[in-house]
C-alpha cells in the first residue's frame, strides 16, 4: 500500500503523520504538495491536521478548492481510499466526502488533551480488527471538532453502521462527561456510504509509537495495512 | 521646505550617496527640537549626541530611527553594562549571547539548539490577545530566522489578582492569543508557568519561549556583505501597526497607554507558518548572505544590526517595499513593527531561485534595495532620498548609549529581613486541612490544567511528558531525514518573582537552581540559560538594585550549575501608576539535554501503594516568602526562604545519580505550596495517595508547607531501600529522611486523613478555572 499525505501550507501533522506511517508502520509515504495535480499513484491518501489556508474563514472552507483535492474528490469517487484526520476531517466533511460538519467545540476553547474512544464496527477496513469493548486513549487538539448532523443524516450513519468511533471514558462508559467537544451521540468519526472515505478528529498519529509512551493509536493506523475482507 | 528630486537607482549607488548628506531632503516643515526629541523618547543629551553623529540637526525621519534604535527595547542601554557581566561561556556554546538573534546550543550529532525567551508584558496589557499572539510569534522568527526549526514552546505568565475583572479579561485573552498562534502555527507548547499577585493587577507579564534545532553547518547568521547583493523583504505588507511599539515598551503603563493602540501588533499565524517553510527553504539553499526577522522597530532595525555586523551599508527604496496602505510616511515604513516579515540579503544572481521558492510558499517578496560599503543606511521615498544614517551608531554594541545607572537599596529589604518565625503560630492538627484545601485550590500552586489544555501538546509528536509527567518538559528530537535521533531537549521556565523582591541576589540564585533542580529531577543534565529580565523603571534606583542584584545571583547559580546564559530580553517598565513596580521576574528558560529518554525520563508520579516515600535535601524551620505565609497567614513581608548554592548543587548531583542507577521510581522537586504540595502533586497523577509522618524538630507548617529550596521528594521501591540508602547514605552523604509512603486512602499526616482523594483531585484540577469560567 502506498500513502500519500496532502500537506496544504498551513498543515501542521503532515510530517508527523509521515513519521508515523515510514518509521512506525514502515510504509511507503510520499508528500502530496495542494498546487499539484497528481496523486503519484498512491493507494491511499491522508489529508492531515493542521490549518489548511489558515482557516480563519471556517475550518477546511477554501482547502476543499485547491487543485489537489480535485484529484482527492476524484479518487474517492473511483472507490480509492481517503482518511481526513483533524483538519483533515473538516476539510472531507467541506468537500462533501463524508456526511456531517464540524462545528466549534461547546466549551468555545481549543482542547488539547488524551481522550477515550471506542470502535463501533468491524464494518470498516479503519475498524475491523479493533476490540469493540477496549477504550483507546488518543490525542485531541482542535477548537472545531464538534459533530454534527441533521436527524436524517445522523439515522442514515446509524442505520448504515457508518458510525466508526465515539468518545468514551476510560471504562469505555459514552457518557456526556466523556464527550470532550459536544459532539452529537459522542461521535468521533465516520466514513462514507460507500466505506473508503473516513474521518476522525482524534489524532491516532501522535499515539503511534512507544516513546511518547502510547501506541494506542498505532492499532488503528495498523488497520489499514491488514488484508480486506472479502465483505467490503 | 527643501524639495529636491533625485532619480533612483540602484547601479553605480554608492558612489553617488557618500556625498549626499549636505542635500538632505526634509519631508517636515522644520527640523525638530530636543522639545520634538523628548517626545519620542530621546534625552537632552542623547539629542546631542544624534547632531554630533550627523554632523548636523536629524530631520524627522532619522530622529525617529535613532528614538526605537536608542530605545531600551532594541539597544538595551540600562542593561548591557551589567548584562555583559553574566556567564556566557561553555564547550557547548555556538553563538555568544547577542550575536545572534538567540542563543545557539551544540548538542551532539551536527545538531544545534537555538532556544530564546523573549517578553511582550507591555502590548499584551493594553490588548491581551493580539500582545500574546504576537510575542509568540516573535520568538518563533528568532528561532526560524537561524535556520532552526523550532519543535517546541513554552510559556511564563504573571497576572493580578484573578477575582478582578481586569485580570480575568487579561487571562482569557492572553491563553487564547498564545493558544491560536501557537496551535496554527504547529509547534507543540510544552510547558510553562503561571503566577497571581496584586503587583501584576495593571502590568501582566507574558515572556514566550521558543527551542528549534538546526543542523550546524546550516545556521543562518543576522548579517550582509557584498557590495551590490539585493536586499528583499518578505512575508506580510508593512502598515501602520506597531509604530514605536519599541519605544512604547519603554516607558511605564499610564492611564495614557491606550492612546498607543496603534503599536499594539495584529498577528497572522498562517502568515508565520508559510514564512517558517520559505525561510528554511531558502536558507537551505545556499543562496542566503543574512537573514533576520522584523521584530522591534521593524525595517530600521533590521536594516542597520545586519549592516553593522560587518560594517556594510545599505541604499533602500522605501517605495517597493509593499505596504498595507498608500501615503505612508518613511518614518511609518521604517518603524513599522507588522508581523511576519523578514530582512533576506542573497548572492547577486540568485533572485530568481529565491524568488522562486517564495512564489512556491505564496507569500510577498520584493527586492528594495543593495549593499553597499558606505557603512551608512539611504533611505529613499519617491525618488528623495529621506533618511541617511550610519549604521553602526545605531545598534547595540555600536554607537547606542550605554549607561551606568545609580542603584540604591531600597528600605523594604532591611524591613523583610526582621521577619521572626516566632511571630507565627504553628499550624495546629486542626487547621492543617484548611491549609491544605487553601493551598491545593490556591491559583499559584492548583494544577494549570485549565490554561495548558488550551495549547496543544502533541502536535509535532515529539512531547514525552505527555503520558509520563515531569518536573520538566521531555521534547525529543527528530528529523524527517534521519527518524527519532535518540535525544531529547528537556527545558523548563521559572521564577518565583516574590523570592526576588525579598532578596533579589537569592532569589534569582534560586530560579537558576530550581530550574536546573526540575531538569535534573527528570533525568536531564543542564546545559545552558536564556533569560527574561522583567523589571520596572531603571532610572528608580531601588529599582535598579533588584536588577544589580538578580544579575549577581544569576551569575553564581549559573557558574556553579555550569549554564551560561546564551541570550535573552529585558523588560523595564514593568510599573504602573496605580501598583508600582512588578516584583522583580527575571525568568529564567533552561535547556537540559537528554540522551535515550526510554532508559533515562524520570517522572514525578508515585507508582504503587507501598512504595516508600524520601525527602532528599534538608527540612529546615522556615517558612519565608512561601505562599502559606504570604496568602494563609496574610504575612507579605519576609526574606527569601532558606537556600545554599553549596547544598543544592550537591543535593542535585545526588539526585541526579540516584535516577541514573535506577534506584527511584519517581522524582519531584519540592517549590511552590511546600513538601504537602509535592506530595499531593506526585500522588494525584494515579490517584494514589500518601501516610506521611512529620518530624518533632520542626514547626508542622515549616516542615509542611515551608519552601527551604534545594529539597526533592522520590519514592523507592522497598525492594531497593537497601541500596538506596547506601547511595545516598554512605556514597553521596547528603541529607535525607524516609518521611512515609505510596497509599490508596487519602492523604494522611500524622495518622490523621487531612484531605481524601476525590477532594483533593478535585481542589486541584479544577480550582483555577473557576476563576475564568
Amino acid at each position: 500500500m502506498k500513502f500519500g499525505v496532502v500537506v496544504f501550507p498551513g498543515s501542521n501533522c503532515d510530517d508527523d503523520t509521515v513519521f508515523a506511517l515510514r518509521y512506525n508502520l514502515k510504509q511507503e509515504v510520499v508528500k502530496l504538495w495542494h498546487k499539484d495535480h497528481d496523486l503519484q499513484g498512491c493507494d491511499f491518501v491522508i489529508l492531515p491536521g493542521g490549518f489548511s489556508y489558515g482557516d480563519y474563514l471556517r475550518s477546511g472552507a477554501i482547502a476543499r478548492f485547491s487543485p489537489i483535492m480535485n484529484e482527492v474528490v476524484a479518487h474517492a469517487n473511483r472507490g480509492g481510499y481517503v482518511m481526513g484526520i483533524c483538519n483533515g476531517f473538516q476539510i472531507v466533511c467541506e468537500a462533501g466526502l463524508t456526511p456531517g460538519v464540524l462545528l466549534r467545540n461547546n466549551g468555545q476553547k481549543f482542547i488539547s488533551k488524551n481522550i477515550y474512544l471506542k470502535s463501533q464496527t468491524p464494518h470498516s477496513m479503519l475498524t475491523a480488527g479493533l476490540d469493540p469493548d477496549r477504550a483507546l486513549k488518543i490525542p485531541i487538539a482542535h477548537a472545531e471538532g464538534r459533530y454534527f448532523a441533521d436527524a436524517d443524516t445522523l439515522k442514515a450513519l446509524n442505520d448504515n453502521d457508518q458510525i466508526l468511533f465515539r468518545y468514551c471514558d476510560a471504562d469505555g462508559q459514552m457518557t456526556d462527561a466523556a464527550n470532550p467537544n459536544g459532539s452529537l451521540e459522542n461521535i468521533a468519526g465516520v466514513c462514507n456510504a460507500h466505506r473508503n472515505v473516513f474521518g476522525m478528529m482524534p489524532h491516532p498519529e501522535r499515539a503511534a509509537d512507544a516513546a511518547l509512551g502510547n501506541t494506542d493509536g498505532k492499532l488503528i493506523l495498523e488497520q489499514l495495512l491488514a488484508v480486506l475482507p472479502a465483505s467490503f | 521646505m527643501i524639495f529636491l528630486q533625485l532619480t533612483f537607482s540602484f547601479v553605480g549607488a554608492n558612489s553617488r550617496h557618500k556625498t549626499t548628506t549636505n542635500i538632505i531632503l526634509e519631508h517636515v516643515e522644520t527640523l525638530p527640537t530636543t522639545e520634538t526629541a523628548r517626545k519620542l523618547g530621546v534625552l537632552p543629551d542623547e539629542f546631542e549626541r544624534i547632531q554630533q553623529i550627523l554632523g548636523r540637526t536629524p530631520n524627522f525621519t532619522e530622529l525617529s530611527i535613532f528614538s526605537v534604535m536608542w530605545s531600551e527595547h532594541c539597544s538595551y542601554k540600562n542593561s548591557i553594562v551589567w548584562l555583559k557581566t553574566l556567564p556566557r561561556e561553555s564547550d557547548k556554546m555556538l553563538a555568544k549571547a547577542g550575536e545572534e538573534n538567540a542563543g545557539l546550543v551544540d548538542i551532539g550529532d551536527g545538531l544545534a539548539c537555538s532556544f530564546k525567551i523573549e517578553s511582550h508584558n507591555h502590548p499584551s496589557a493594553l490588548e491581551p490577545y493580539q500582545g500574546a499572539a504576537t510575542g509568540v510569534g516573535g520568538i518563533n522568527r528568532d528561532i526560524f530566522t537561524m535556520g532552526a526549526r523550532p519543535i517546541a514552546q513554552m510559556n511564563s505568565l504573571r497576572f493580578g489578582n484573578p477575582n478582578l475583572a481586569k485580570t480575568k479579561w487579561l487571562v482569557k485573552g492572553v491563553v487564547k492569543g498564545i493558544g491560536d498562534y501557537g496551535n496554527a502555527f504547529g509547534i507543540p507548547t510544552v510547558g510553562g508557568e503561571v503566577y497571581f499577585d496584586d503587583c501584576y493587577n495593571t502590568n501582566p507579564l507574558v515572556n514566550a519561549f521558543s527551542a528549534g534545532i538546526v543542523e550546524i553547518g546550516k545556521v543562518a547568521k543576522a548579517t550582509s556583505h557584498g557590495v551590490g547583493n539585493p536586499v528583499f523583504i518578505v512575508g506580510s505588507a508593512t502598515g501602520k501597526d506597531g509604530i514605536h511599539g519599541a519605544t512604547f515598551a519603554s516607558e511605564d503603563i499610564s492611564d495614557k497607554s491606550n492612546e498607543k493602540l496603534p503599536a499594539v501588533q495584529v498577528g497572522d499565524p498562517f502568515m508565520e507558518k508559510l514564512l517558517l517553510e520559505a525561510s528554511l527553504e531558502i536558507i537551505n539553499s545556499g543562496h542566503v548572505i543574512g537573514i533576520q526577522d522584523m521584530g522591534a522597530a521593524g525595517i530600521i532595525c533590521s536594516t542597520s544590526e545586519m549592516s553593522a555586523k560587518e560594517g556594510f551599508g545599505m541604499v533602500i527604496d522605501l517605495d517597493k517595499v509593499p505596504t498595507r496602505q498608500a501615503n505612508m510616511l518613511p518614518f511609518e515604513i521604517l518603524l513599522s513593527e507588522s508581523q511576519e516579515r523578514m530582512l533576506v540579503v542573497i548572492e547577486k544572481g540568485k533572485e530568481l531561485i529565491v524568488k522562486a521558492i517564495f512564489d512556491k510558499w505564496d507569500l510577498h517578496c520584493a527586492q528594495i534595495g543593495e549593499v553597499t560599503d558606505t557603512a551608512r543606511l539611504h533611505f529613499y521615498r519617491h525618488g528623495a532620498l529621506v533618511a541617511d544614517v550610519p549604521a553602526h551608531d545605531l545598534v547595540l554594541g555600536g554607537g547606542a548609549p550605554q549607561y551606568h545607572r545609580d542603584y540604591r537599596e531600597p528600605a523594604y529589604y532591611q524591613e523583610f529581613k526582621k521577619f521572626n518565625i516566632d511571630t507565627v503560630a504553628d499550624v495546629t492538627d486542626a487547621e492543617l486541612s484548611t491549609v491544605a484545601r487553601h493551598l491545593l485550590s490556591h491559583p499559584n500552586v492548583a494544577s494549570r490544567r485549565w490554561i495548558s489544555q488550551q495549547y496543544d501538546s502533541t502536535v509535532g509528536t515529539a512531547n514525552l511528558s505527555t503520558n509520563r509527567p515531569s518536573d520538566a518538559a521531555v521534547v525529543r528530537v527528530r528529523t524527517p531525514e534521519r527518524g527519532d535521533l535518540n535525544k531529547s531537549l528537556v527545558m523548563t521556565v521559572d521564577c518565583n518573582g516574590r523570592y526576588v523582591k525579598a532578596d533579589p541576589e537569592i532569589g534569582c540564585q534560586i530560579a537558576v537552581a530550581e530550574a536546573a533542580r526540575n531538569i535534573v529531577c527528570t533525568g536531564g543534565e543542564p546545559m545552558a540559560i536564556t533569560n527574561n529580565l522583567n523589571f520596572g523603571n531603571p532610572y528608580v534606583p531601588e529599582v535598579y538594585w533588584q536588577f544589580v542584584g538578580a544579575i549577581k545571583g544569576m551569575s553564581k547559580a549559573c557558574l556553579k550549575f555550569g549554564t551560561p546564559v546564551t541570550g535573552g530580553n529585558v523588560s523595564f517598565y514593568n510599573q504602573s501608576s496605580d501598583d508600582g513596580p512588578v516584583f522583580p521576574t527575571p525568568t529564567i528558560g533552561m535547556l537540559g539535554l537528554m540522551e535515550n529518554a526510554a532508559e533515562n525520563l524520570m517522572t514525578l508520579d508515585f507508582k504503587t501503594a507501598g512504595d516508600l516515600i524520601y525527602l532528599v535535601g534538608t527540612s529546615q524551620n522556615d517558612i519565608a516568602s512561601s505562599e502559606y505565609l504570604y496568602s494563609f497567614r496574610g504575612v507579605r513581608e519576609s526574606p527569601a526562604p532558606a537556600f545554599d548554592l553549596e547544598d543544592e548543587y550537591t543535593m542535585q548531583q545526588a539526585v541526579k545519580t540516584l535516577i541514573k542507577n535506577k534506584l527511584v521510581v519517581s522524582a519531584h522537586d519540592v517549590s511552590d505550596g511546600g513538601l504537602f504540595v509535592a506530595l499531593a502533586e506526585s500522588a494525584l497523577v494515579r490517584g494514589l495517595g500518601f501516610e506521611v509522618s512529620t518530624d518533632a524538630n520542626y514547626r508542622k507548617d515549616a516542615y509542611l508547607f515551608g519552601e527551604a529550596q534545594g529539597r526533592v521528594v522520590v519514592s523507592v521501591r522497598p525492594s531497593m531501600q537497601a541500596e538506596f540508602q547506601k547511595y545516598v547514605g554512605a556514597v553521596a552523604k547528603v541529607p535525607h529522611a524516609l518521611i512515609g509512603r505510596v497509599s490508596e486512602n487519602g492523604f494522611v499526616v500524622d495518622a490523621a486523613t487531612v484531605l481524601s482523594l476525590g477532594e483533593a483531585a478535585d481542589l486541584y484540577q479544577n480550582s483555577l478555572g473557576k476563576y475564568f469560567e
